[in-house]
C-alpha cells in the first residue's frame, strides 16, 4: 500500500493507494497514531485506493473517533467499489464523505 | 473444482488470494465483483486465521468451483477442523449506531453476507464448512 502523509499546519492529508487491508492496515494505524497528534483538520484522499476490508475500516472509524474530539475529518475521491462498501457498512453515515 | 490447502496463519493470506485470483483473471472477472470476492475470502480466511486454532496450529482447505455457464457461478468454500464456530449466527452489527456507538470490529462477516449471492455453514465429520457463492454473470 502506498501511504503519503501531508502536513499543513493543523491540517494533515493523507493520500491512499493500493490495498488496504488485514496486512497493510496495522501499518497505516502506526504511522496515523504517530502524526495525528495537534491536527485539526484531517482529510483521506482515496483517489489511488483500489480495495479496503474491514481491517481498513477499523482505521478509519478510530480515526473518525479520534477527530470528532478534536475536529474534522473528510474522505474523498473514494472509487466505486470502495463507496458501495461505505453504503453496505453504514459508513456513508458516519464519516463525512465528498 | 481447484483446490489448496495451507496453514491457517494470516501470513498465508497472499497466497489464498493468489488461488482466487489466478482464476478471476482467467475468466476477466469485473473489477467491481472481483473487489467483493477478495473482500469475502480476505474476511473469511482472517476469521479461521484467528479464532479456529490458536494458540496451536492448524490447516485450512480453500476449494473452488466455477459453473462455466451464463451464470458464471463461483463457490468457494473453506474447511478446517479447528473449534466448531458458526459465524452466520452472530448477529448482524447495528449499522445505524454512530461512530462514538459503534464497536471496533464486527463487521467482516456482514459485509461478506452483503456482498455475496449466497453463504452458508455446516459443521461436517469434525471440520467447519464455510461456503459462500456468488454469479459472476447473470443469476
Amino acid at each position: 500500500m502506498d501511504m503519503n502523509f501531508k502536513k499543513n499546519g493543523e491540517e494533515m492529508t493523507v493520500e491512499l493507494g493500493g490495498r488496504l487491508d488485514t496486512t497493510t492496515a496495522p501499518d497505516l494505524e502506526t504511522k496515523l497514531g504517530a502524526e495525528i497528534s495537534g491536527v485539526t483538520n484531517l482529510i483521506f484522499d482515496l483517489e489511488k485506493l483500489e480495495y479496503i476490508s474491514s481491517a481498513g475500516l477499523r482505521v478509519l472509524l478510530s480515526a473518525q473517533k479520534i477527530m470528532n474530539r478534536a475536529g474534522n475529518m473528510t474522505v474523498r475521491n473514494a472509487n466505486e467499489s470502495i463507496r458501495e462498501i461505505f453504503d453496505v457498512t453504514g459508513f456513508v453515515e458516519i464519516l463525512n464523505i465528498e | 473444482m481447484k483446490e489448496i490447502t495451507l496453514d491457517a496463519k494470516k501470513e498465508k493470506l497472499g497466497e489464498v488470494l493468489d488461488f482466487i485470483g489466478s482464476e478471476l483473471d482467467r475468466i476477466s472477472c469485473p473489477m467491481k465483483t472481483r473487489i467483493q470476492i477478495e473482500v469475502a475470502v480476505e474476511e473469511i480466511f482472517i476469521n479461521i486465521a484467528t479464532y479456529a486454532y490458536p494458540p496451536e496450529s492448524g490447516k485450512v482447505t480453500v476449494k473452488l468451483d466455477l459453473e462455466e455457464d451464463s451464470t458464471m457461478c463461483l463457490t468457494i468454500s473453506f474447511e478446517d477442523s479447528g473449534v466448531p464456530y458458526d459465524p452466520l449466527a452472530k448477529e448482524d452489527p447495528d449499522i445505524t449506531l454512530s461512530a462514538e456507538e459503534r464497536p471496533i470490529g464486527g463487521l467482516g462477516i456482514f459485509m461478506v453476507k452483503k456482498s455475496m449471492d449466497d453463504m452458508d455453514y455446516e459443521f461436517r465429520d469434525g471440520r467447519n464448512i464455510l461456503t459462500i457463492r456468488k454469479y459472476i454473470g447473470q443469476k
